[in-house]
């Protein structure tokens, strides 16, 4: 070795503290089939595993939605052609209760866990965080590779738990003992439930790994030059992101712990005095309130996991596309930090009519209620990088626009729901059903939509089809209004959800024809998302190849790296950074990259 | 070489700086549950029990095991690798025998009548402690693999991080311990 490269192993070592990163790109035509695209330990093949891995989730998931919309809007009719796909579950063409219970319990466990926090942050932030921030990978790949294998291993014993005989788990998502603790309690309570708690185990170690890494690689693998300040708002959020889950998932971790030993051991943890089918159980003690403490300790910041990479980057995209800085970059991450402090003091706004204490839950009310600050904040600042824009409508920009359409209008509602005297009415109701789903279901799908068309370019080397893209968008806007807002009023109706039949309530006869209308929707915009997933695969192989660089014109370092980057992201040096990643539309220039050191004469933004 | 080792120890490894981050999350882990217990004893049905002394041993024991792994960090600075395997093996050994005594102290109390599904305040007991060791566990068997290493005929290796990584993971498993103990001595 000569003396240049010493010299230049030691500058590289010194700016990423690692060793091995100098000579990475020599290494690569050794990768045979299986290390490149099965145990790949490249950051970017990774997130196409978890991308992929997602979409074949949000199938499945999004399936069961449909499934059970056809009980709930068609309560009367048979399917035939039910039974065939779905045998003793649909007897006679009509979803037996037991199992319109299971598909509701598994479309919120998949939705929320298996595609919006691995198939969202899982893909973004492994994909993003190296190639922004100017790493070559992440600070471990070997743990980030296990972290997506263990997310598989959860994959797998998620998706064996549907084809067992007594059923998959069907208690909700939330998975309440007691009803969840005993297996006598229900079909969907017996191995089911075991191999959902033995799958969302492992899905807490992967998230584990990954958030570690993700925390890891960003406080310590950051170029030359990239301050924490020069960061583009995507990773600011992936950081906020793995550390609510670094902190609040060993937390339900120790709630599935204590709740199998209720389950398999006998202990009474969350059990007391309960009668089923006429016999007495032995457990006394224990408190089924306790359980809820310790899922919603975890369960909210959930929502903000699944909701701040949506945010940043839709924050990236609409300044791209805007041809304008973001309005307000510290204001931005002031903001994500606030949400990411008040994650964890709302909890028990999930909780109010548990019995909780009116005292305790006024704190509540009033902590949840300041998370509108910097909601508010983040959301003018979105709407002001829009003002007077220069805007170029690319799918990618009309999904970010759509996040952030969705986000207010969800949003809003959240301050009727922080509520406790509000909540007294609308817990349990569909209005709360219309809140979730807009504010943070469709919401964060529209941020991640917008990352899969904003940077499939750099994934594959090729771009999606737009026209397919534009029908994807609006239909899949238009629907998710027409869906979830009659949801409002058969909330503030007091329509209770989770219920199998409305038909018979003469209460509620009245929203039969809106339920009709509800599931007709429901179906069209679930058929516009496999067109969406035709345009994907299609576009792997037959899309339009990417000739140039820096498609979109953005300043971030991901787009100086060759088309198709290898393991190690760039040849050569990794470039060096002198700027923040929002200079747009300054002295006269479109754009500036992050790349190009400040000029003499260049004024002040 | 050297002055990269230099510059590098002045920033913090990225091995470790992941470790910190896990130790917040086992933390959080712990966190919960000791509130959970907390919580659980202020409502009907608590009871009320001694721990067993042998738990009084194994801090003891424990403590040992974190001071003669620390002479082992010093000892593979100074490149006494005689003396290091020596001491790795033993702090090894004095976790192994942690475990060993906290399952004896389960033993004692089974005995006593204080059994697992009996009272709620038992079960806490069981689990809280129970996952302890199983932490502690973990770094025995990082240890295992430290030491295989250390005997590899094939490499030389002198990089101190894989052993400060393990140290400070048993140094918290240890602080872990007696943060248990205590509580479970003042909270009960």
């Amino acid at each position: 070795m000569s003396n240049t490269a010493t010299v230049q192993t030691a500058q590289e070592a010194e700016v990423h503290g690692v060793h091995h990163d100098a000579h990475h790109e020599h290494h690569e035509h050794h990768e045979t089939f299986i290390s490149k695209y099965v145990f790949s330990q490249d950051h970017k093949m990774i997130a196409r595993q978890f991308l992929i891995t997602g979409m074949i989730w949000a199938i499945i998931g999004g399936l069961f939605s449909v499934l059970f919309r056809l009980q709930l809007g068609y309560p009367n009719s048979t399917f035939p052609w039910l039974e065939d796909l779905l045998g003793h579950w649909a007897k006679g063409g009509k979803l037996q209760p037991e199992f319109y219970y299971a598909l509701v319990t598994m479309h919120g466990t998949i939705l929320v866990f298996f595609v919006l926090t691995a198939g969202l942050s899982g893909t973004f932030a492994n994909f993003l965080i190296p190639l922004q921030i100017g790493a070559r990978d992440m600070a471990s790949p070997m743990l980030n590779m296990l972290s997506y294998w263990f997310f598989f291993l959860a994959s797998i014993i998620m998706f064996s738990s549907l084809f067992v005989q007594t059923g998959p788990a069907s208690g909700g998502w939330t998975i309440y003992p007691p009803l969840s603790a005993l297996g006598d309690a229900s079909s969907g309570s017996k191995i089911g439930m075991d191999l959902w708690l033995a799958s969302m185990a492992m899905f807490v170690v992967s998230s584990l790994l990954g958030g570690l890494n993700y925390i890891t690689t960003i406080l310590n693998m950051r170029t030359k030059g990239m301050s924490m300040t020069r960061m583009p708002l995507t990773i600011w959020a992936l950081f906020f992101t793995a550390v609510l889950g670094v902190l609040s998932f060993p937390v339900l971790l120790s709630g599935a712990i204590l709740l199998l030993f209720d389950r398999n051991l006998g202990t009474s943890f969350f059990l007391s005095d309960i009668v089923v089918n006429g016999k007495i159980l032995p457990n006394e003690g224990g408190s089924a309130i306790l359980f809820q403490h310790l899922f919603w300790f975890l369960g909210h910041p959930e929502v903000y996991i699944i909701l701040l990479p949506a945010m940043g980057m839709s924050s990236e995209i609409i300044s791209v596309n805007s041809r304008k800085p973001i309005f307000g970059y510290m204001a931005m991450v002031g903001s994500l930090f606030a949400i990411a402090i008040l994650a964890f003091l709302v909890w028990a706004h999930h909780m109010f009519v548990t019995g909780l204490n009116p005292f305790l839950g006024a704190f509540f009310v009033l902590l949840t209620l300041l998370i509108a600050v910097p909601s508010a904040i983040k959301v003018f600042n979105w709407l002001t990088t829009l003002w007077r824009a220069n805007i170029r409508f690319t799918p990618a920009m009309l999904f970010a626009i759509g996040f952030v359409s969705l986000f207010i209008s969800g949003g809003l509602t959240g301050i009727f729901l922080g509520n406790s005297a509000l909540d007294i009415h609308l817990h349990d109701t569909y209005f709360v059903v219309a809140h979730f789903h807009i504010v943070m279901g469709v919401a964060s799908f529209m941020g991640m939509f917008a990352g899969v068309y904003h940077w499939f370019p750099k994934m594959y080397g090729r771009f999606l089809n737009n026209t397919l893209g534009y029908i994807h968008f609006w239909v899949t806007i238009a629907g998710a209004y027409l869906i979830f807002w009659p949801m409002h009023y058969e909330g503030l109706a007091g329509m209770p959800r989770r219920y199998y039949d409305f038909s018979n309530w003469e209460s509620f006869k009245m929203f039969g024809g809106l339920n009709e209308f509800i599931s007709f929707v429901a179906l069209i915009v679930f058929a516009v998302q496999l067109l969406f997933v035709f345009n994907f695969f299609y576009s792997i192989f037959k899309g339009r190849k990417v000739k140039d660089l820096n498609p979109w014109g953005a300043n971030t370092l991901e787009w100086t790296t060759p088309i198709r980057p290898g393991h190690g992201n760039w040849v050569g040096e990794i470039p060096e950074v002198y700027r923040g990643a929002y200079d747009y539309g300054k002295d006269g220039r479109e754009f500036i990259p992050q790349t190009e050191p400040i000029g003499e004469n260049e004024s002040h933004h | 070489m050297s002055t990269v080792t230099i510059k590098q120890s002045k920033k913090i490894h990225p091995t470790m700086f992941t470790l910190w981050a896990g130790i917040a999350s086992i933390i959080m882990m712990f966190a919960g549950l000791t509130s959970a217990y907390i919580v659980k004893r202020n409502q009907a049905n608590w009871t009320t029990f001694d721990l067993p002394l042998i738990f009084w041993y194994s801090t003891v024991v424990i403590i040992i095991s974190s001071i003669t792994l620390q002479l082992s960090h010093k000892a593979f600075k100074q490149r006494e690798m005689a003396k290091y395997r020596g001491l790795v093996i033993v702090s090894l050994l004095l976790g192994l025998l942690f475990i060993v005594m906290q399952g004896i102290g389960f033993n004692q109390l089974w005995i006593k009548g204080i059994t697992l599904t009996k009272n709620v305040s038992f079960s806490f007991l069981y689990v809280i402690v129970g996952l302890h060791s199983l932490h502690v566990l973990g770094g025995v068997i990082a240890l295992l693999v430290l030491f295989a290493n250390a005997f590899s005929a094939k490499v030389r290796n002198y990089n101190i991080v894989p052993l400060e990584v393990i140290s400070t993971y048993w140094h918290f498993v240890d602080i872990l311990w007696i943060y248990l103990l205590v509580f479970l001595l003042m909270i009960r």
